[in-house]
């Protein structure tokens, strides 16, 4: 996993609320048995026609989306189903953030296990994103706060060790391997 | 003794599962009692575990299945005809390899033992009181109904659980939703879980555990609490619990996996501990008058968007979101979902696949047809629950109707197995989501109970249970 510090991009809307692991990577795409290649399937079926064919309208099939890292998306994004397809998607088509009023808990949960930084943000400033799409803006995690394009910064919440682990591009399971000793006398105890 | 601090059910099971307690810096090391797997959500996390260089630390606690992407055509489990989607069949060869390696027990594709991995944990008796259980898999929840703290996780925690049987995590809040009197005649669990879901909304629950509590969830048979259990997700939360009772140890009794003779007796007494205590105190509290719902069904794209079966579907101004998901479902807001027409029922899933689901489903379709043009498909929940059914002649009825009796699996719930609803045609489904797409591309899912599932079939339209239940 990569580290992560700073984010600069352009925003990419999304103003749907609810968007669910469904549309994100829809399940039909889940018979994959690695971690790569499932960005061309990101938001399948609202990019696609059923021949394949773009769908014009669609965010990502538009040109001002092309090269934007940052979604900006509305509230309870990610709910639904655990797969960690979507994350995986959103990354490998090349987002490193998402940014919402609320993100479901398991979704966020797999997207800081894998680099993608889930942002969640107060009303005004998601409305303000939204009201101003391609909008350059800055992430940065080291002082957990977004940075608009007029200098105002706003602070997200982000779990200390999750932010620790980001920072530094190790994932947890070396801290819980590292607890070997704890695990042993509690299984000792329990068992 | 001194009084102690009165505690709730949840956090019982949290403090006891606690090998390192949460801090400022980090989040609590919480052990795992039981991993429940599938061939969908782990390949990854054995190439983890390879990449590592990790083992697997107590295969014992973990158990494996197959049900997401398996057919449920008996000749394409059981032989005569290939799985027809080749990445499926390579992802069950390479599950099958990998549970092979690092000596997991499997419930392979020609199990009898084979199920839905929510059902089968219940059957078997390894979900039991007082448990922590995880699975890739968000319905864990479903688990939930025994007492148990069970929720789903994602590949890279599939990973971690399976090298150290332990979970980083956050402890969430609590919510208890108190549900006073009781439920009436032809009103079911599916439909007290979906008015939930409907007054706290999709992500209601999001950051909590929720508790289920009150007369009407002490009334609910396990198999009833299962289905409200496995929908918490749908209200945003991660698990939710039902305190144990003697309908949870009646339920566990001889079960195949469940503690015998003294072993038995010390986790009753352990099981009786677990109940919230008088005064513990719950972040919030949600009250719901069970005797008021009716029959309920989504007329939307997510479970939240539900109604009382003889309502009209709502209007509301400014919302586009809600708009495109009435565009999506070829639905005018105000008009009644009575009497709206249906292709396809689907009887499944893990929220309604069980004995009783079946049951339920097969009174209301006795000495009735399928309508013309309608497919239905029954799908037990498991292999078990397959030839209880048969040795009870469910499968007979269903047949005899016109609908169509399949091997167990999670089937046209998600769509990933060959058994999918055309683009556009109308499923009354009793599975747990109703996203657009989720039970094929262009699918229109209206969620229900089994038997507003069963009525709908017969009709052709949807149709209001219980003018087919009278006793």
């Amino acid at each position: 996993m990569d580290a992560i510090r700073v984010i600069c991009s352009r925003t990419a809307i999304l103003p749907v609320t609810n968007v669910d692991t469904d549309q994100i990577i829809p399940a039909r795409f889940l018979t994959t048995t690695t971690r790569e290649g499932l960005g061309r399937q990101l938001f399948s079926d609202w990019r696609y026609h059923a021949d394949g064919s773009p769908k014009p309208d669609f965010l990502l099939n538009r040109p001002e989306a092309a090269g934007c890292q940052i979604l900006v998306a509305g509230r309870n994004f990610g709910c639904g189903s655990s797969r960690e397809h979507a994350p995986w998607a959103l990354l490998d088509y090349g987002f490193r953030a998402v940014i919402s009023t609320e993100i479901a808990d398991i979704f966020r949960n797999n997207s800081l296990k894998n680099g993608l930084l889930p942002v969640v943000v107060d009303e005004p400033t998601s409305a303000w994103l939204i009201e101003h799409p391609g909008a350059e803006i800055t992430l940065d995690l080291e002082r957990t706060s977004l940075i608009l394009p007029d200098g105002r910064a706003v602070t997200f919440p982000i779990e200390t060790f999750a932010r620790h682990c980001l920072l530094n591009g190790v994932d947890e399971l070396g801290f819980l391997l590292s607890q070997h000793e704890r695990i042993a006398a509690y299984e000792r105890g329990a068992t | 003794m001194s009084a102690r601090t009165p505690k709730t059910l949840f956090e019982k099971v949290w403090e006891q599962h606690l090998v390192v307690p949460e801090t400022a810096d980090t989040p609590a090391v919480l052990y795992i009692d039981l991993h429940l797997t599938h061939e969908v959500t782990t390949p990854q996390a054995f190439a983890l575990l390879r990449e590592r260089g990790a083992g697997v630390r107590r295969p014992e606690r973990t158990l494996a299945t197959m049900d997401h992407s398996t057919p449920t055509l008996t000749e394409q489990v059981f032989g005569g005809a290939p799985i027809t989607n080749a990445s499926a069949a390579e992802q069950i060869r390479i599950f099958e390899r990998n549970c092979r390696e690092f000596g997991i027990e499997l419930f392979g594709l020609r199990s009898a033992e084979r199920g839905i991995v929510h059902i089968i944990g219940p059957e078997l008796g390894l979900t039991q009181p007082g448990m922590t259980i995880v699975c890739g898999d968000s319905h864990t929840s479903t688990h939930g109904a025994f007492g148990a703290l069970a929720f789903g996780i994602g590949t890279t925690e599939v990973g971690h659980v399976l090298a150290t049987q332990c979970l980083l995590q956050r402890k969430p809040a609590t919510i208890a939703i108190n549900v006073s009197r009781q439920l009436r005649p032809g009103v079911t669990a599916k439909d007290l879980i979906l008015a939930i879901i409907g007054r706290i909304g999709v992500s209601g629950g999001t950051g909590h555990a929720i508790e289920y509590r009150g007369p009407a969830i002490r009334a609910l048979s396990m198999e009833e609490r299962m289905t409200v259990c496995n929908m918490s997700i749908e209200a945003g939360a991660r698990a939710g619990l039902i305190a144990p009772d003697e309908t949870t140890f009646a339920y566990l009794a001889d079960r195949p996996r469940a503690p015998r003779g003294a072993d038995w007796e010390r986790a009753l007494e352990r099981w009786r501990q677990l109940p919230t205590d008088d005064n513990a105190c719950f972040d919030r509290s949600i009250d719901v008058e069970a005797d008021l719902i009716e029959p309920m069904i989504t007329y939307g794209t997510n479970p939240g968007m539900v109604i009382p079966i003889s309502g009209r579907i709502p209007e509301k101004r400014n919302d586009p979101v809600f708009d495109k998901a009435l565009r999506y479902m070829g639905f005018v807001a105000g008009d009644a979902i009575l009497d709206k027409s249906v292709n396809v029922v689907f009887v499944g899933s893990c929220t309604n696949s069980r004995l009783s689901d079946l049951r339920l489903a097969a009174r209301v379709i006795d000495g009735h047809k399928v309508a013309d043009g309608v497919l239905m498909l029954v799908v037990p929940g498991s292999q078990r629950i397959k030839r209880a059914a048969e040795a009870e002649g469910l499968d007979a009825v269903f047949r005899a109707a016109g609908a169509e009796w399949r091997e167990s699996g999670c089937s046209m719930c998600i769509g990933m197995n060959g058994d999918t609803v055309p683009s556009g045609a109308y499923s009354v489904s009793t599975s747990n989501r109703n996203f657009e797409g989720r039970q094929g591309v262009g699918a229109r899912t209206l969620l229900a109970s089994p038997a507003t599932a069963a009525a709908a079939a017969i009709r052709g339209r949807i149709t209001d249970p219980r003018e087919f239940l009278h006793d």
